[in-house]
């Protein structure tokens, strides 16, 4: 259905590298087409932090990334790369030590007001209700109670938290919470939307649920969005291009064009032969980094021969990668069964 | 505890066997009532020992005091005790009514506990949130930390001469360095992703201390509460009894001048029940502030 790639990387029996050049190249052009209007931009950012033992840490080097307004953009990288010290780059939340980071063309100073951030942990406030903490974003800009609390109101929803305005957090589920968090952030209606692995915490069913409702609330406003992830589905599911880091310190290594068709659902994309595809793509240039990480972790041990090799073209041969990063992705195998 | 009253027979919070449409619903009751009968049981035994405990000790007390075997005149006895307080009650004390007394060391207790409060926390959250201030200040908080700080009950009769003032100002102190250690390791301790969180939603600095600053260090706080009313009230009967005019602690410091054993005894007991029933009140107010919290999953337990 989705056959005809744009970038020309479709022709299943390319071969991967040069698929992937391929890939790379069309996303540079378009990037730099699109450098004049972009919504995000680092240019040959590095971030150091100081170790507590007074040494230095490189967490980013020169990392070049462009996000063009009302894009889908996802990071994945393996464990320790610099995918979250990217976002606070964005965010204003940390500078970066060398490089630059733009918002909208303008150099990030500080924090952006058309920013928006979803982290990993559950940052709802425990002490406030559900309604106060929806209600909290357009509080802490200055409007009036009132009207915080009916465009509260008016979120929770559009997330489907009706009749939940009094709860406190710990009386939610984890996928509750995760919609309150969804609407706290997107009732700051921003034009930038940074994803810390935000689902991570969730089981695979509640999962794919949240993410279809995140694509539909996105499709809403259009934000620019970086969704920074380890799970390559949930990647290639939900964005319109997938950046690949290198093992730390982190800088990009690919980029791939995702060109399934909008709008997705989440649990049935993955059954197109094209995510399938996609997927064996993304995953051959992730899994080098992936079992370097895992060998700097464990000790410089040679990385286990099992780390799996994505069998080429057919579907039923979909790896069901199981190193380190992936625990939650059992579906892959099912997937590729019923894509036959 | 709902419904101690109904005995074993039925219960009310359970359905009735006979509208069950479901088969496990007659077993279920069952299931509760046994649950519940045992732990009714259970407490009652409680009871009844620590009724017993008292009693023997009491009794013990009251039994060697009127044989002899006791010198009451070294150790009172009970019904001393029990007569102290009535005539306090009945006559009034040396130092006038007794609850003039009680209102005075509750007066300076409660002002001492306040202030005490209130300066802690608002240092310990400035020094906190601020890691310059904090590391101007630290020696000389260390260095009066280090003080002990009763001595300083003498200095303060010499600034503030008999009155209440004195008795306040050695409670801020003892009550100030317990709250403020908390508040400051609670500020420390705040989620940094709740305060990044509430910067990206716009938050100010000072919005980011009210509204997620203090509400997550109040568990930090309240904790020190429990501990800083007792050493408010302990301010205070320290600072009488170094020299006043009225409260407890004098009261105290008389009838030991005039080896009166059952009128220690008497102001003893009158100040453990001011500090329980301010214990009440302190964990009233902290269930309501932590009222957002998950229940403690092993429920409220013995509470010690």
């Amino acid at each position: 259905m989705t056959g005809t790639a744009r970038d020309g990387s479709g022709t299943p029996a390319a071969p991967a590298t040069a698929a992937k050049s391929a890939s790379k190249s069309a996303a540079a052009s378009a990037s730099e087409a699109a450098s004049a209007a972009a919504a995000i931009e680092l240019r040959a950012a590095t971030k150091r932090f100081r170790t507590p033992s007074g040494g230095v840490y490189t967490a980013l080097r020169d990392l070049d990334l462009t996000v063009a307004p009302g894009e889908f953009c996802a990071v994945v990288g393996p464990t320790g790369c610099g995918k979250s010290t990217t976002l606070s780059l964005i965010s204003g939340l940390e500078r970066a030590s060398a490089g630059r980071a733009l918002v909208h063309g303008e150099p990030v100073t500080g924090i952006d007001p058309r920013v928006g951030f979803m982290f990993q942990t559950d940052a709802v406030f425990p002490w406030k209700s559900v309604l106060d903490n929806v209600a909290a974003g357009p509080q802490f800009r200055g409007a009036a109670k009132k009207e915080a609390l009916s465009r509260a109101r008016d979120w929770l929803r559009r997330v489907g938290l009706s009749g939940f305005e009094d709860r406190l957090p710990h009386q939610l589920s984890g996928g509750m919470r995760k919609r309150v968090a969804l609407a706290q952030t997107l009732i700051n209606e921003p034009e930038i939307l940074l994803m810390d692995e935000p689902f991570s915490a969730l089981d695979v069913q509640t999962r794919q649920i949240v993410q279809d409702e995140l694509l539909a609330l996105w499709e809403l406003t259009r934000p620019a969005v970086v969704f920074v992830t380890h799970d390559l589905e949930e990647a290639i599911a939900l964005a319109d291009k997938v950046v690949v880091l290198t093992v730390g310190p982190g800088t990009v290594k690919d980029t791939f064009r995702v060109d399934l068709p909008r709008p997705r659902k989440v649990q049935e994309i993955r059954f197109q032969p094209r995510f399938v595809e996609l997927y064996e793509q993304i995953w051959s240039s992730l899994r080098d980094e992936v079992r370097l990480a895992y060998a700097r972790t464990a000790g410089d041990a040679p990385a286990p021969e099992s780390a799996p090799v994505p069998a080429p073209a057919t579907a039923s041969g979909t790896p069901s990668p199981s190193t380190s990063a992936s625990s939650s992705r059992n579906s892959s195998p099912t997937t590729a069964d019923r894509a036959e | 505890m709902t419904d101690t009253h109904t005995g074993t027979a039925s219960v009310p919070g359970a359905a009735p066997p006979s509208s069950g449409a479901l088969a496990g619903t007659a077993e279920e009751a069952a299931l509760i009532r046994g649950a519940r009968a045992r732990a009714r049981r259970r407490r009652l035994l409680i009871l009844l020992t620590q009724v017993a405990l008292v009693a023997a000790v009491l009794g013990g007390w009251q039994l060697g005091a009127s044989s002899g075997a006791l010198d009451t005149f070294t150790y009172g006895s009970p019904d001393g005790v029990v007569k102290q307080l009535r005539t306090w009650f009945a006559d009034g004390t040396s130092l006038g009514s007794i609850w003039h007394n009680i209102a005075v060391t509750m007066q300076e207790t409660v002002l001492g506990f306040l202030i005490g409060t209130v300066s802690g926390v608002v240092l310990g959250i400035a020094l906190g949130r601020i890691r310059a201030l904090a590391d101007v200040m630290a020696p000389f908080i260390k260095a009066a930390n280090s003080i002990p700080r009763i001595v300083l009950g003498s200095m303060f009769i010499i600034w503030f001469g008999l009155g209440p003032s004195g008795k306040v100002a050695l409670a801020v102190v003892l009550v100030f360095f317990s709250v403020f250690f908390n508040a400051f390791q609670g500020t420390r301790e705040v989620d940094r992703n709740l305060i990044a969180n509430a910067r990206i939603l716009g938050a100010s600095e000072w919005r980011v201390t009210s509204h997620v600053v203090l509400p997550s260090a109040m568990t930090w706080i309240v904790a020190s509460l429990h501990a800083a009313f007792g050493f408010a009230l302990i301010g205070a009967i320290v600072g009488e009894m170094l020299g006043a005019q009225a409260g407890l602690g004098q009261l105290i410091a008389q009838a030991q001048g005039n080896f009166n054993a059952d009128g220690v005894y008497a102001g003893t007991l009158l100040i453990a029940v001011l500090a329980l029933i301010a214990e009440f009140v302190v964990t009233r107010f902290e269930k309501r502030v932590l009222r957002w919290r998950p229940a403690q999953s092993a429920g409220d337990g013995t509470g010690l």
